[in-house]
């Protein structure tokens, strides 16, 4: 029980800049769900079990857009291809986990894996249980926004124009961290410059899937260089 | 009288099916790494060499993302993005407070386009 209390009170902060970003975020997903005409039932539905953010807002334009299950299963797949990235990456450090695993799987985002895959854990704080608070509070917190959104719905009018460049500021925060904790910067810039090439070649709403090949690619090809370096 | 919204014109079955196979989808991207290669296989070196190496194309890959519908051309030339970063990266440099850049950097953004470049 203390292990846990400790891995809580570890977590927390770490999750702080997700509060905030998830709780506008998912009130302005249950505000959208709401004029849309759908109940708690659904947004909660959502929110708990799809729980991907931009996922989640593609999918009110799918329905608005026709009822086309074939479509719907592949463009879920496209946009969230990302998540394969983040599967691959903690393969070896969600090993071992136990009946803590499939939840931390379950809920894995974007800002879930960049705290998980950065945060410096205190020696005597337990890796699951860390992983498993940041997950959950993460969790809790875009639950907790979408149904502020769809119980107050458009009553929620005051200004937070911005306020989403506070998970922009998450990453770019990390990326720092990053770059400060290895000599090898060309994973870094592997990733960044791919993803820009990508966006202006092939638009706004369609390079994430190509910046994964690209990235994979020039990985691929540096493998030799940088392992013999093996500074990573 | 029809109904107003989207959820109006689909019965509860086919809202059940919608999601349900949203669900899927998203819930296979996240487990399909872990299904490949489960904890009794040994992970071949490729894929561990991967893992070592995407967390640090990731990260650049999502704050491009978080950056994708931003204009260069169109006002006010993604200037609130550039300042905004700029002055987090600074920031971090400066005090290496997580909380603090990510804060300052957060509530300039919204100060820049709430009032600055409305």
């Amino acid at each position: 029980m203390n292990a846990q209390r400790a891995a809580l009170k570890a977590a927390f902060p770490h999750t702080i800049p997700v509060l905030t970003g998830y709780l506008v975020l998912g009130a302005a997903y249950g505000i959208l769900m709401n004029s849309k005409g759908f109940s708690l039932f659904w947004i909660l539905l959502a929110s708990i079990f799809i729980y991907a953010g931009s996922m989640q807002f593609v999918t009110v334009s799918l329905l608005a857009a026709g009822f086309d299950l074939m479509g719907a299963f592949l463009m879920t797949l496209a946009v969230n291809a990302r998540h394969l990235f983040y599967g691959i990456s903690l393969l070896k450090q969600y090993r071992g986990f136990g009946k803590l695993k499939p939840y931390l799987i379950f809920s894995l985002t974007d800002e879930t894996f960049s705290i998980v895959c950065s945060a410096g854990i205190p020696e005597q704080v337990d890796r699951k249980w860390f992983y498993f608070f940041i997950s959950l509070l993460n969790h809790s917190y875009w639950i907790t926004g979408s149904l502020i959104g769809g119980v107050l719905g458009s009553l929620l009018d005051f200004n937070t124009k911005g306020i989403d460049f506070v998970l922009t500021a998450l990453f770019v925060v990390i990326l720092i961290n990053q770059w400060q904790s290895t000599k090898n910067h060309l994973p870094a810039i592997i990733g960044i410059v791919s993803a820009i090439v990508c966006r202006f070649l092939f638009g706004a709403s369609n390079f994430i899937i190509p910046s994964m090949i690209m990235i994979l690619t020039l990985v691929t090809v540096a493998r030799s260089p940088m392992e013999r370096s093996n500074e990573v | 009288m029809k109904g107003t919204g989207v959820n109006m014109n689909y019965s509860t079955l086919q809202l059940v099916l919608f999601f349900g196979v949203v669900v899927l989808g998203t819930q296979l991207t996240r487990v399909l790494p872990f299904l490949v290669f489960p904890e009794n296989k040994e992970i071949p070196k490729y894929i561990k060499y991967l893992a070592d190496i995407l967390p640090f194309t990731i990260i650049g890959m999502l704050v491009v993302y978080c950056l994708k519908d931003v204009s260069f051309i169109q006002p006010p030339h993604a200037l609130p993005e550039a300042v905004s970063i700029l002055v987090i990266t600074l920031l971090h440099l400066w005090k290496k407070n997580t909380l603090l850049s990510i804060g300052g950097g957060a509530l300039l953004y919204m100060l820049l386009v709430q009032y600055i470049f409305t």
